[in-house]
């Protein structure tokens, strides 16, 4: 898949405030882990791989395909939700993102203007792009109090505002997380604080250095179900009163649909679909997307009819496991567990196709020009669930019917 | 989460019914007084030799060099005048007691406190930059790790001029120089858990400096470890002095406990049964390694609160089982079978 | 989706047999006057066949009252109050909590079995899944033998869809779902009355968690064991269970047929727990959880433990402490709440008719989301 980029909501102000291209990310292998994977060739000097398709059995460097090929651009004033299981590269995506580790290929552009490889100017980048990271209970050090916190990044990056002290600000920056009597809370550790407020002392820790672009990877997963909408408010509050940019990264599609204006779905490293949030999820187009959809708890859903088609197609498509990121599947990396699958999609990579106003998916079934060798359906071998760190075995194409 | 103190090493939500959730009152728990007997008697024992190490030579009855009588040649047993009795050289064996205890206790924490400086410079640095550094320092800590100490040791001794064996510093130096490399690699592996901790990730995501992070963010989180590799390496100084000493590498000049074995067995004292020269020493070096290691228990304990006890305290036991006929809860659990106590009020 | 119901089964569970019988079941953590009380004076009961679901959040009490039955709840939790009967045939009745080791150890696994939260810290990693299994029919059943235990082993897994040539395997050579699923076998070897589950698809991605899932309910139906379903999401319970006991701050609040909780909710914390899962269908609505965090265990507040976030107070809830009784309108459910028992009347919120007992006329079927 070469560029799947979001069309973001009008009125698009623009140059997006992030905007990352190309990106990609390969994890070398060492030691066990390559000799398990079967690999026996020593590892080469590290290239770019752009929008390789997966490396061939016995030669090339043994890499795990974290990231690949994602192209992605958030907008002032806009929340973008990447959804995807574990492994699906969402949370690697964000510490690229977030220049926490360097991506193998491809560009990142602030403001529209790329950025430079290399840790010059990394100051200046975490003035502007900050991040929220999943865990409340490890992401505030224990042996220090919420003012050390909150005071960090005001001293690192010479910030106090002007005309207020240190406290001050400090407490203004915990009204605006709504962490109110803010002197209360101002010599606590963080041990004394619930899990939700210790997440609202990370978005104050992250707000304080007045960035344009938050980056929240799963900032609710962890907390009780009865606070993760304050938390999630929160995060659109930040939206409309600062005209922040913010990526919401989660595994709780339903979560996405409430706060985000786009949603981009991630799976086995590639984003498959993206679109507005509310036509994501209303009419999928991916198969993938669907499977997600359709596997979310819906207490709506509960009350009809059992057993109905879309519910055993779907069943279908939930045997099988996300692929091995050592070797991921040629062509579409979905097509062993799609219950849809076609010739092509075992061969190429899909490109991504725009099915609706803003809305693009990344599957050959909504491809028009396709012949009847490339469209005919894939026979998979009865579903069964495999390892996941195996890949299924083989299938065989159906044989082509006669050209009349 | 634990109730009470949590330390970060180990911390986050426990998995299963284990324990309960601690978002609690304001409390502030690092300066909590240790409940645990052992580490009381522990941190009495230390403090008593402290104490030792300052006072011990002033309080001495008489000077330790001094002989009291040219006439008798034996060692005297303990008496009104000499409560310890006497060495062969009729001095008094509870002044060289008190007055070695301050060259003991003085040499073994200079060790400490040296080796642990160093362990610290070197294994958090390599542990935190990682790469050809790590490579590097890693190695020289290994090599100090597989020379054999000793040895090392007796040969440097051996060459040191006399006037120079006697001095406390420069031996607390040199035993250091053999002792930290034990408390490096555990530092090293440390701050290798330590710097994948999400608050070290936030730290940098601030745009914190490297060195920053290393004093302010993971040096705090790794004061139990030092504690306890410092209390250690004080234990290591005690017995490698003790030893150098006894094997008559120091100073005699210089009163230690080790020297005072050394005289004692110069004496032949364990053939012909003078105890009071080599049991007070021997028994005073043990006690000194039995309060260092006891406190070393309690902050293992404190780091890893699995390794407490899983019970009540007999005054807890007490406590709950008062009220009538309640039935007492059980000193010690046995896992898979929880106890049934009654008698309280459901609320 | 095969729902919770088993088929051709009366709607209310309670016309089922009793199974587990708790009552005012009290658990504390520690002893004397810093003990935390855990679970406070707790009342469930499990109907043969049935699929309890048993939700709340942290510090509920939820694991603590599953576990503390069981007798498995490790130091410093002890029980100190109340009463968990076993009726393994109607007329027989076993009491737990006087039960001691050796009595223990015949009932567990055999009438009584947990699935635990995370596959990962239950298996022993240095042994296959295999020896693990036979390990359990061996110690139960000595007269199986090696080989009748291997062979009972291998079906126990194709039971949950694995092949049995992954007896070998250790648990860190397979995927989070099968090490669950590998679990609830080994729950299931004994083919047990009860089965305590806690958390078992939290840590599980949502597809893998609704293949376990299914699976669980199919087994259910064939096997016909009860379900003691622990979990934090409401939304999963409301898909799988027959009923649903909801705990908060160690106390029950509300217990009623699933979709009379879900349609119909009648304590406010119930309503506020429902209300803070996003729908995935229809208008985006502004939804606000609930104010506040669930209480420290150490510092309750006075009267109803809720009544610090709850919108509806009254101020008899700061001062009393409301009992869990059954309601006017319907006998089988549970609620503790004083809008309920109370002489004022409920908010309509709380007031909302309960669905038809019966599930052939259910309320509209949606076929637009």
């Amino acid at each position: 898949m070469t560029q799947l980029r979001l069309a973001g909501q009008p009125p698009a102000t623009g140059t997006p405030l992030l905007e990352a291209r190309n990106l990609t990310k390969h994890f070398d292998v060492h030691g066990a882990a390559r000799r398990r994977s079967g690999r026996r060739a020593l590892p080469q000097r590290r290239r770019p791989m752009a929008g390789a398709q997966g490396p061939s059995a016995d030669s090339g460097p043994v890499v795990v395909h974290a990231v690949e090929d994602v192209s992605l651009a958030l907008a002032e004033g806009q929340i973008t939700a990447v959804v995807g299981e574990s492994g699906s590269g969402k949370s690697t995506l964000a510490r690229l993102l977030a220049r926490l580790i360097k991506p193998t290929a491809g560009e990142l552009l602030l403001g529209g203007r790329p950025v430079p490889p290399g840790r010059r100017d990394a100051r200046g980048y975490a003035r502007q792009v900050q991040m929220v990271l999943q865990d409340p209970f490890s992401s505030l050090n224990p042996v220090h109090d919420v003012r050390y916190h909150l005071s960090r990044p005001l001293r690192v990056h010479g910030l106090p505002t002007p005309g207020l002290s240190l406290d001050e600000t400090i407490i203004s920056l915990l009204e605006r997380v709504a962490l109110t009597p803010a002197d209360q809370f101002i010599g606590k550790y963080p041990h004394e604080l619930s899990g939700g407020q210790r997440q609202r002392v990370a978005i104050a820790r992250a707000l304080a250095v007045r960035p344009r672009v938050l980056l929240a990877d799963e900032p609710v997963s962890m907390l009780d179900v009865s606070i993760r909408l304050g938390i999630l408010n929160l995060l659109g509050d930040l939206r409309d009163t600062e005209r922040l940019a913010i990526l919401y990264i989660t595994h709780d599609i339903a979560s996405a649909r409430y706060l985000a204006d786009t949603i981009a779905v991630m799976y086995a490293g590639q984003i498959v679909e993206a679109g507005p949030a509310q036509a994501v999820t209303d009419d999928p187009a991916h198969p993938y997307t669907q499977l997600l959809l359709g596997a979310a708890p819906d207490p709506d859903r509960a009350e009809q009819a059992p057993g109905t088609s879309a519910s055993r197609a779907s069943r279908a498509g939930r045997r099988g496991t996300p692929p091995s990121l050592l070797a991921p599947p040629p062509g579409c990396r979905f097509h062993p567990r799609c219950p849809h699958a076609m010739a092509i999609c075992a061969e190429a990579e899909p490109r991504e196709f725009e099915v609706a106003g803003g809305h693009l998916s990344a599957c050959w079934r909504h491809a028009r020009d396709l012949d009847d060798a490339q469209a005919a359906p894939l026979l998979q071998l009865t579903p069964h669930r495999s390892a996941a760190s195996t890949p299924l075995a083989p299938h065989h194409p159906h044989p082509t019917r006669e050209e009349t | 989460m634990a109730i009470g103190t949590s330390t970060d090493l180990g911390s986050g939500p426990a998995a299963g019914p284990g324990l309960v959730p601690a978002a609690g009152p304001a409390r502030q728990p690092r300066l909590r007084l240790p409940r645990s007997p052992k580490v009381l008697i522990g941190l009495a024992g230390m403090i008593g030799f402290l104490t030792l190490a300052v006072i011990g030579p002033w309080i001495a009855p008489y000077d330790p060099d001094r002989s009291f009588s040219t006439t008798a040649s034996f060692p005297q047993p303990p008496s009104a005048a000499h409560l310890l009795g006497t060495t062969q050289q009729q001095q008094d064996v509870l002044s060289q007691l008190l007055a070695g205890g301050r060259s003991t206790v003085l040499v073994a924490f200079v060790a400490g406190l040296v080796a642990t400086l160093l362990s610290v410079l070197i294994g958090v640095t390599a542990g935190y930059t990682g790469g050809a550094a790590d490579d590097l320092l890693s190695m020289l800590a290994n090599l100090f790790l597989i020379m054999p100490a000793l040895p090392l040791l007796i040969v440097i001794f051996g060459f040191l001029p006399p006037s120079q064996g006697g001095d406390d510093l420069l031996i607390g130096l040199i035993i250091a120089v053999t002792g930290w490399a034990f408390g490096a690699r555990v530092l090293r592996a440390q701050t290798l858990s330590l710097r994948s901790r999400d608050y070290v990730e936030s730290a940098r995501i601030t745009g914190e400096r490297g060195w920053r992070i290393i004093t302010h963010e993971i040096l705090p989180n790794l004061i139990p470890v030092l504690a306890s590799s410092f209390l250690f390496t004080v234990l290591y100084g005690v017995g490698t002095y003790t030893a150098l000493a006894f094997l008559g590498l120091v100073n005699p000049n210089h009163w230690s406990w080790g020297g005072m074995l050394f005289y004692a067995q110069v004496a032949g004292a364990e053939q012909s049964g003078y105890w009071w020269l080599f049991l007070p020493p021997g028994l005073a070096v043990a006690l000194l390694g039995t309060a260092l290691a006891l406190l070393n228990f309690g902050i293992d304990e404190f780091i890893n609160p699995r390794l407490r006890v899983a019970g009540l305290s007999r005054r807890r036991a007490r406590l709950a089982g008062a009220g009538g006929t309640a039935a007492r809860p059980p000193r010690r659990f046995v896992l898979g079978v929880t106890p049934v106590v009654r008698g309280r009020e459901p609320r | 989706m095969t729902a919770g119901q088993a088929p051709a089964a009366p709607a209310r569970a309670t016309a089922w047999r009793p199974l587990l019988e708790v009552r005012g079941l009290c658990v504390d953590y520690g002893a004397g006057p810093d003990a935390v009380h855990a679970v406070a004076g707790a009342d469930l009961t499990l109907h043969a066949g049935e699929v309890l679901g048993l939700a709340g959040e942290s510090g509920s009490g939820k694991s603590t009252l599953a576990y503390a039955i069981t007798r498995l709840l490790r130091a410093p939790g002890m029980i100190t109050g109340g009463s968990v009967d076993y009726h393994p045939e109607p007329g027989r009745t076993v009491d737990l909590l006087a039960a001691g080791e050796s009595g223990l150890r015949v009932l567990r696994w055999s009438q009584i079995s947990v699935v635990m939260q995370s596959a990962m810290n239950a298996l022993n990693p240095v042994l296959s899944i295999g020896s693990q299994l036979t390990d359990v029919l061996r110690a139960h059943q000595p007269a199986l033998g090696k080989a009748g235990a291997q062979d009972r082993a291998a079906g126990l897994l194709a039971m949950v869809g694995i092949s049995a040539d992954r007896l070998g395997s250790h648990p860190h050579q397979l995927s989070g779902g099968m090490r669950q699923r590998v679990m609830i076998a080994m729950a299931l070897a004994l083919e047990p009355q009860i089965v305590i589950m806690d958390e078992p698809t939290t840590a599980l991605d949502v597809v893998t968690q609704r293949d376990i899932l299914e699976e669980l309910m199919e087994l259910r139906a064939r096997l016909g064991f009860a379900v003691l379903f622990i979990t934090h999401d409401l939304s999963l319970l409301i898909e799988i269970a027959d009923s649903i006991a909801v705990m908060y701050a160690g106390r029950l609040v509300e217990r009623a047929d699933a979709t009379a909780l879900f349609r119909a909710p009648r304590h406010p914390y119930t309503l506020g727990l429902l209300r803070s899962f996003p729908a995935l269908h229809g208008p985006r609505q502004h939804l606000t959880g609930i104010p506040g965090s669930p209480p420290d265990l150490r510092g309750l507040p006075a009267g109803c433990v809720f009544h610090p976030r709850c919108r509806y107070a009254l101020d008899r809830c700061r001062t009393d402490a409301p009992a869990l009784l059954p309601l006017a309108e319907d006998g089988g459910r549970l609620a503790a709440c004083w809008l309920q028992h109370g002489a004022a009347a409920a908010p309509a919120e709380l007031a909302v008719p309960a669905p038809g007992a019966d599930l052939a006329a259910a309320p509209t079927v949606r076929t637009q989301p």
